[in-house]
């Protein structure tokens, strides 16, 4: 059970506190994507979905994985995998400041005692070739999300333009739980019969990714692989709309768009290995941005993206 | 007459953003009105972080009404052209008045423009304003296509007078304007009508909002010192930052928390950055211990809890922020007290620009640079190579990875750390300056022979493969750096000849592009030591590259050009630098070109002495004088020379005088040459001026009687070589020839 007044205990409990909160806001819950990425945006529900002009709502938890930051479990803070909840609503609905600190008071968060505060930061991402306008928003001088009016994905201009929720959760919710070490953080109810922490659900694997990342990860493969991953991208696209053997017109915009996820996370894995020189980096960055333009592109030519026969 | 009040209310606005704009909606709005014949008495603007406030008082209620007269065509002109005259005067043809003119009959029109109401006027402004608004930065929102730096809510616009407020006609994008406002986000109690600015500043404040950004920075100010003086402690001042604040918050309330003890060790700076940069907090200090021991922080609204739960959870933040920085400190300190070996090493795989290395292969080239800039100086060589060789070595740093701004402080602390005197950690601290035109200057001899390595290796570097400055593009902030080798060179009163050093630096960036194979290497070698011991790079051309036996390179065939030619230039652009620091000391122009032109220009020190003595000359009736003496003469000459083909340069005789002012001229001149030369060679430029200025009422008398173009082809001829020493004498200060009147 839910417990849905009353303060959170648990990691859970906050996750299932904005589950509830957002389904009965009248978003898609959905469920995280099944490929390795670096933040809840990758997810093909919020790029691709922020494209065209039919109207969306979606939430959802994004495991994200940002090799860099690993810290062998040791760091209080930083994690090398964590969870994002993510919120995309096109249009932006004028209340969505409204809506959005609804969702902190969900989780606890007594809006007469705390200081909440929408400082600028305006988002981009190079590798999406993406940008939008919004803040990180202050919780007591403490970032808790980031709130974003996308402005272009992939190289199109968004019209209409959508509204981007990203909650870091274990940050977040180490603040309302009061914790100060994230392995101390209970992950499922402290009085449960077998209570779990963060720690016993993740500490081992922060380990062994830290040193698989750092130093075993295989270089030479992950090159190769970041380019057969480009390759198959523009395979894909290369093909025809119309399927020869079906005589339907299917663009195939999301099974490229994976491979530019796959390039993705590769760079990013590459980059932790210490491989990547500061010159290289952005010649990286550009051919996965050249990717995603090209699927973006692709999106909008299918239905989801508005295309009309 | 009406008072005319405006909100555009949004979601959070920049901090950085609103000022301005409260200036450009402010003077859109007021231009507007006025074109529109709406003038007004009285304006103000404010900002919030969720509000642009403008009120107006006493606008007029209406435009007035305005005649306009247009002539037309003649009378009896083809009835196209007169249907065409009245189509476009807007009028009937009973209304054309037919006037005699010196042309004949002609049809004239009187339009009248009805003035408007306000209402109208001010709507169709604000809209413009509204759609046309100069932000940094804008956005679209939703499903609409209106763009505002966030998404804009509602428009509040209203005129009102004694009889009561109505609200102006307008919508912009479905958003239409009312007479309805909200408060404070949390502690406001939802939207309110208001009648006028007064009665809309009041609501406010009820409701938690002070409008004026002014009014908030000083209660922030009075409340920080208070809580600080209070406890003994003092906030250091940091205006930015308070007007940031003032632009985060409507109700501000101000906290003031302690700092954990673990991290008073960390330096004020570092403490003070994090702080500000991070979490936009005021440092606070105990005078006592000299230490940053509090920080102010403030909120946004007020809780019954006086704020204890908001303190507590930004002294969590702080906590991890500092412990981040104690980390990067305390790794930091690790690697300088072994002496930074890693920290340089690292340097070498660092790219300063993809055409001129490394920062490693730039440290070397400035060390050399230093060596030989240190005894002009008065600095010791080796001690400043060694501070040259360290400078940069924070680059590396954690601490400046995460906060750049420290550069150089941190090289300091890191050079005390490895155990470097203070010459050397000073040097890390102040190579960089002076970086705006009101920085300090460095004094101390080792820092500024780094300081002014490290910018001229700079220069020759973008000169070398010809990245200059164009326009208003500066990326690398090349005229930043020629002023800061200007100013270090004035205000230390160096005598430093740059040519040598350009040519010098621009070898070395040479050697690194075109020095792949051995024997260019050796050669180019070879050139740098002979300019090195004498300074000339023509020589060590002679000596060097004319003198090898062998087919020299092609590279180094073209040098023989290029680089003097780049030389030259950067010189320029060192000349063009100076006269935009003279003219802003009060130094006119033609004063500055006169003296560029002299030889030794690349000596910025004995430039500036001869053109402040200049400037002074030219000032006294005398200079006036003189300078219009010298122009004659040299008029009377260049015209004979023009038309004779020869130059009159020697050769005049006091024997062929006939007239008394003519000898008087030459005892003048004969007196005078002595005391000026001799002057000049000793760079006492006044004196010089001041010889030259008795020679004034000679020169005048000699106009006044003679004439130079005497029929006498021998006496002609003697007189102009007679102008030819006074302008010798003259050119010998400074090129007059270019001073203007």
């Amino acid at each position: 059970m839910v417990q849905s007044d009353g303060k959170p205990r648990s990691f859970q409990d906050i996750i299932l506190r904005l589950q509830g909160y957002w389904a009965q806001k009248g978003c898609a819950v959905m469920q995280p994507y099944d490929m390795e990425v670096g933040a809840g945006t990758f997810h093909p529900a919020t790029t691709l979905r922020s494209l065209g002009p039919k109207p969306w709502a979606a939430a959802y938890v994004q495991p994200s994985r940002r090799p860099t930051d690993g810290r062998y479990g040791e760091n209080p803070n930083r994690l090398q995998h964590y969870y994002q909840y993510q919120v995309l609503i096109k249009p932006s609905p004028p209340d969505l400041q409204a809506l959005y600190l609804g969702s902190l008071e969900a989780i606890g968060i007594d809006m007469d005692m705390h200081d909440i505060r929408f400082v600028e930061d305006d988002w981009e991402s190079p590798t999406l070739g993406a940008w939008g306008l919004g803040w990180e928003v202050w919780c007591d001088g403490m970032e808790v999300s980031q709130f974003t009016y996308f402005q272009q994905v992939g190289g199109h201009d968004c019209h209409p333009v959508s509204g981007e929720l990203t909650y870091g959760l274990e940050r977040l919710a180490m603040y309302v739980l009061g914790v100060d070490h994230v392995m101390d953080m209970p992950y499922n109810a402290p009085d449960a019969p077998i209570p779990l922490s963060y720690g016993d659900v993740f500490r081992q694997t922060e380990q062994e990714y830290s040193r698989w990342n750092f130093d075993v990860a295989n270089t030479d493969v992950l090159l190769k692989q970041f380019e057969e991953a480009e390759a198959e991208c523009e395979a894909i696209l290369s093909q025809a709309h119309v399927d020869p053997k079906t005589g339907r017109r299917i663009v195939m915009a999301h099974p490229a768009y994976d491979q530019c996820i796959k390039a993705s996370h590769l760079f990013n894995l590459l980059d932790a290995r210490g491989v990547i020189s500061v010159t290289e980096r952005q010649a990286y960055i550009g051919r996965v941005r050249a990717l995603a333009r090209k699927c973006a592109d692709a999106f909008v030519m299918t239905q989801a993206g508005g295309y009309a026969a | 007459m009406p008072d005319l009040l405006i909100e555009l209310f949004s979601e959070e606005i920049p901090a950085r953003m609103q000022a301005r704009a409260a200036d450009d909606l402010k003077k859109r709005m007021t231009d507007g009105l006025v074109e529109a014949g709406l003038t007004y008495a009285g304006a103000h603007a404010f900002s919030t972080p969720r509000r642009l406030t403008l009120a107006l008082e006493g606008l007029l209620g209406e435009s007035p009404t305005v005649k306009e007269e247009r002539k037309g065509p003649k009378v009896g002109a083809p009835e196209k052209a007169i249907e065409g005259f009245l189509r476009g005067a807007g009028i009937a043809r009973e209304d054309l008045e037919e006037r005699d003119t010196p042309k004949g009959a002609i049809y004239f029109a009187t339009i009248t423009k009805p003035g408007r109401p306000a209402a109208g006027i001010v709507a169709d402004v604000l809209e413009d304003t509204v759609r046309n608004f100069p932000w940094p930065k804008s956005m679209r929102w939703g499903a609409g296509s209106l763009r505002w730096v966030r998404p804009l809510h509602s428009i509040l616009c209203i005129l009102s007078n004694e009889a009561g407020a109505e609200v102006v006609p307008l919508e912009i994008d479905g958003i239409r304007a009312g007479d309805t406002t909200e408060g404070h986000r949390f502690m406001g109690a939802g939207r309110f009508a208001v009648t006028g600015f007064e009665d809309y500043e009041a609501r406010l404040k009820r409701d938690r909002v002070i409008l004026s950004a002014a009014e908030r920075a000083e209660h922030i100010w009075h409340d920080a010192t208070n809580m600080a003086f209070a406890q003994g402690h003092e906030v250091v001042e940091d205006k930015g930052l308070l007007a940031e604040v003032a632009g985060l918050v409507e109700w501000p309330v101000v906290l003031m928390g302690d700092i954990a003890e673990d991290f008073l060790g960390l330096p004020p700076e570092v403490l003070q950055t994090s702080m500000k940069e991070h979490q936009k907090f005021f440092s606070v200090k105990n005078p006592r211990t000299g230490r940053i021991e509090k920080f102010v922080t403030v909120a946004n609204r007020e809780t019954r809890d006086q704020g204890a739960t908001i303190l507590a959870g930004n002294r969590k933040v702080l906590f991890a922020r500092l412990s981040d920085a104690k980390f990067f400190w305390e790794n930091d300190l690790r690697v300088a007290k072994a002496g930074g070996a890693d920290w340089l090493e690292r340097l070498n795989t660092v790219t300063f620009h993809n055409k001129l290395g490394s920062q490693g292969d730039r440290i070397a080239r400035i060390a050399a640079l230093t060596r030989e800039i240190a005894p002009k100086v008065g600095a010791d060589s080796d001690l400043a190579e060694q501070a040259a060789r360290w400078a940069k070595a924070d680059l590396s740093s954690e601490m400046v990875y995460e906060f750049p701004e420290l550069q150089g402080l941190m090289g300091r602390y890191y050079a005390e750390a490895a155990g470097f005197g203070e010459e050397v950690a000073g040097a890390a601290e102040e190579h960089y300056s002076p970086l705006g035109p009101s920085d300090d200057v460095p004094t101390a001899p080792v820092s500024v022979a780094v300081a002014l390595a490290d910018k001229l290796d700079t220069l020759t570097g973008f000169w070398t493969i010809d990245e200059k400055p164009t326009g208003s593009k500066d990326p690398f902030a090349l005229r930043r750096a020629a002023l800061g080798v200007i100013r270090l060179v004035l205000e230390n009163e160096l005598r430093l000849p740059l040519d040598r050093f350009f040519d010098g630096q621009l070898l070395r960036h040479e050697i690194a592009q075109n020095g792949e194979d051995e024997v260019s290497r050796g050669l180019m070698g070879d050139m740098m030591d002979e300019i090195a011991d004498h300074g000339v790079f023509g020589a060590a051309v002679r000596t060097v590259l004319d003198a090898f036996d062998g087919d020299l390179p092609e590279h180094l065939e073209r040098l023989k050009i290029r680089l003097p030619d780049t030389s030259r230039d950067l010189l320029g652009f060192f000349h063009d630098r100076l006269k935009v620091y003279l003219r802003d000391q009060g130094i006119r122009h033609d004063v500055i070109d006169a003296c560029i032109a002299m030889p030794g220009n690349d000596d910025i020190c004995l430039l500036v002495k001869r053109a402040r003595a200049l400037q002074d000359f030219l000032g006294t009736d005398d200079g006036e004088n003189l300078l219009q003496g010298f122009k004659r003469a040299n008029n009377i000459l260049s015209q004979a020379e023009e038309k004779d083909g020869v130059e009159y340069s020697f050769g005049a005789d006091v024997k062929f005088a006939e007239e008394d002012s003519e000898k008087a001229l030459f005892a003048a001149l004969d007196g005078a040459e002595g005391a000026i030369s001799s002057a000049i060679e000793a760079e006492d430029f006044a004196p010089a001026m001041g010889s030259m200025a008795s020679l004034r009422a000679p020169i005048d008398a000699f106009f006044e009687a003679v004439q130079v173009n005497s029929d006498n082809t021998v006496v002609r001829r003697n007189r102009l070589n007679l102008l030819s020493r006074i302008r010798a004498i003259c050119l010998s200060v400074a090129d007059l020839a270019r001073i203007e009147g």
